[in-house]
């Protein structure tokens, strides 16, 4: 018998194995590559030192810089709307914090469920935004090849399939909730191989920058 | 002898006057069953003659592999009342486990019972078929098959009380041993309702035959064959700690603040949010409570493989495997794998800077 429960059971189970095999050991071998290659090796006499300017990139890298926010102030605000957005339903809701300590034992206190609801909807919405934005903008168009679409699709669907399961608008619910799932693994799967790896790549290539820029007594 | 004839012939509502049923409590019993089953008030009188009116239909009641706690919430349940009455009004003429000592007498009942009322009987099933090996179970030398095929051939209709008999249930759990499936997997050409539960609401019973006594039609089913007036909605949406979860409070063991204030018990295995039942509504023990407000969150009995959804205490939204040790294998098998491309890479830059040859002007201009 193939119900909604055997769908959910699969991708709670083999699927979500397989999806989290993929993801753990693809980002590792491209994280372990990038840091074991390191850099050339600078003889030059340092002016300055790495450590700091290394870590304070790390932070100031993530406001934004003031020329391309009066350029593109909708890329930059949108894209920091639902970046905040998509955090704040990955890692505060009650759930997802769950699935969290059984994957890792970790575990922090989660916020109410109908806030993070209020903001998935912004997310959604805003994720619509840049899309049309990307279509339409003749510059972005041009920049914008397959991978972009695809990471778009597999960023969103998480996002709309969740929206979906909190407010039970497919029935049944454990069809909804496994669609949910089968997103995410999706979205695990094609994570290492695609530019969604920035999300932790961001941190190398910030340190490094901010370390260079460092050693040689520059602002960063 | 005269007197049970008599009995036989009588209608539902004679019946219940006989046995001391006001007018009053019938229609009280009507207008009860009206909203139960979601139906609109205007529909009461109708319910109440057609239950007046109506004969009492035999009813088959099958068990098979089960443990019998179908049959002790409907029996058993509480003191009588009028649903119990009307469950006493049809016309139970076969069930094994109540007629164990009758041996012989209790199977020539439940043939005579199939030829006086062909095409016209109800068969209630609880437990499920085995077919690995009939030996698993059969009863007067009857496997569980044969009688179920022989039984459901001139029913009008067949109930399947109980998740084992719904879904395969517990027998059906993994890795399922006896081969065990469910009625609607054998019994293809009837109409089959599934009441699923571990055990089922007695109510819920009691509800899709007054609807087959009134209407003389089967209620609306939902995708899984369940009748859509008690399962149409899930736990979830008619839990009254509901609000909790909302607002993100949640029980975290069964004796902190949060349980003793009756927070969301979704952290502590709740399947609420994935089980369609109506013991939120209807509740056990005559209204008295039911599992989420006696402080355990559902296990999700109604619904199919609840046995193998993972943990009853593991939060629904947890993976059910043991992660955390996968999770170490797989870090270690990418942390193997990464330092091995590392060590690759290196080796070719290593390789490349090897055979690196200087070239110089004069050098190109020998070779052109």
């Amino acid at each position: 018998m193939s119900t909604s429960i055997d769908f959910l059971l699969w991708v709670r189970g083999p699927g979500f194995d397989i999806a989290l095999f993929i993801f753990v050991v693809g980002v590792l071998i491209r994280l372990l590559e990038v840091l074991i290659l390191g850099r050339k090796a600078d003889y030059s006499e340092p002016r300055g030192a790495e450590l700091g300017a290394g870590l304070l990139t790390l932070v100031t890298r993530t406001a934004p810089e003031g020329g391309s926010f009066k350029r593109s102030p909708f890329t930059v605000v949108g894209g920091y709307i639902w970046h905040i957005g998509f955090l704040i339903s990955l890692f505060l809701f009650v759930p997802h914090i769950e699935l969290i300590d059984s994957v890792l034992g970790i575990r922090w206190p989660g916020i109410a469920s109908n806030l993070v609801d209020a903001i998935a909807a912004v997310t959604i919405v805003t994720l619509v935004a840049m899309l049309f934005s990307r279509l339409t903008h003749p510059v972005k168009r041009f920049l914008s090849g397959p991978e972009d679409y695809l990471t778009w699709v597999v960023t969103f669907l998480p996002m709309l399939t969740g929206y979906l399961a909190y407010h039970r608008m497919i029935d049944p619910y454990p069809l909804v909730l496994g669609l949910h799932i089968l997103s995410v693994e999706l979205l695990m799967v094609l994570f290492p191989f695609t530019k969604l790896m920035h999300a932790f790549t961001f941190i190398i290539a910030r340190w490094y920058n901010g370390a260079m820029a460092g050693r040689r007594g520059v602002q960063s | 002898m005269a007197d049970d004839l008599k009995k036989l012939s009588m209608t539902l509502g004679e019946s219940l006057r006989q046995q001391g049923v006001s007018r009053r409590g019938f229609l009280k019993y009507c207008a009860a069953t009206a909203s139960m089953m979601a139906l609109p008030p205007t529909m009461v009188p109708a319910i109440a003659q057609a239950l007046e009116k109506a004969k009492r239909p035999s009813v088959i009641w099958l068990s098979f592999q089960e443990c019998t706690g179908c049959t002790e919430s409907l029996t058993r349940s509480h003191s009588p009342s009028v649903e119990n009455l009307i469950f006493d009004h049809i016309s139970l003429d076969y069930h094994h486990t109540l007629q164990v000592a009758s041996g012989d007498a209790a199977e020539a009942a439940r043939e005579a019972a199939m030829h006086e009322n062909e095409g016209k009987y109800i068969v209630v099933v609880d437990g499920s078929i085995p077919l690995a090996n009939p030996g698993y179970s059969a009863i007067a030398g009857i496997s569980n098959l044969q009688m179920l095929e022989e039984t459901v051939a001139g029913a009008a209709a067949v109930v399947a009380v109980g998740s084992c008999a719904a879904f395969g249930g517990l027998p059906h759990a993994n890795p399922n041993p006896t081969g065990a499936v469910s009625v609607g997997e054998i019994v293809k050409d009837k109409p089959v309702v599934n009441v699923s539960g571990c055990p089922p609401i007695p109510t819920v019973i009691t509800g899709v035959l007054a609807h087959f006594l009134t209407f003389g039609s089967l209620p609306e089913l939902d995708a899984l064959g369940r009748p859509m007036v008690f399962f149409g909605q899930s736990i979830h949406d008619r839990c009254y700690r509901r609000p909790f979860y909302d607002k993100g409070l949640f029980a975290e063991t069964f004796d902190d603040e949060g349980a003793r204030k009756g927070w969301c018990l979704f952290r502590l295995g709740c399947k609420g949010p994935m089980t369609y039942n109506a013991c939120a509504t209807a509740k056990w023990n005559q209204g008295t409570s039911w599992p989420v407000e006696s402080g355990h969150g559902c296990l999700g009995c109604s619904e199919p493989d609840f046995w193998d959804a993972g943990g009853f205490y593991n939060a629904l939204s947890i993976p059910d495997s043991d992660l955390t040790r996968k999770t170490g294998y797989v870090v270690g098998a990418g942390v193997a794998l990464g330092a091995a491309a590392g060590a690759l890479n290196r080796s070719t830059r290593a390789k490349a800077a090897a055979q690196h040859e200087t070239v110089t002007i004069d050098d190109l201009d020998k070779k052109s």
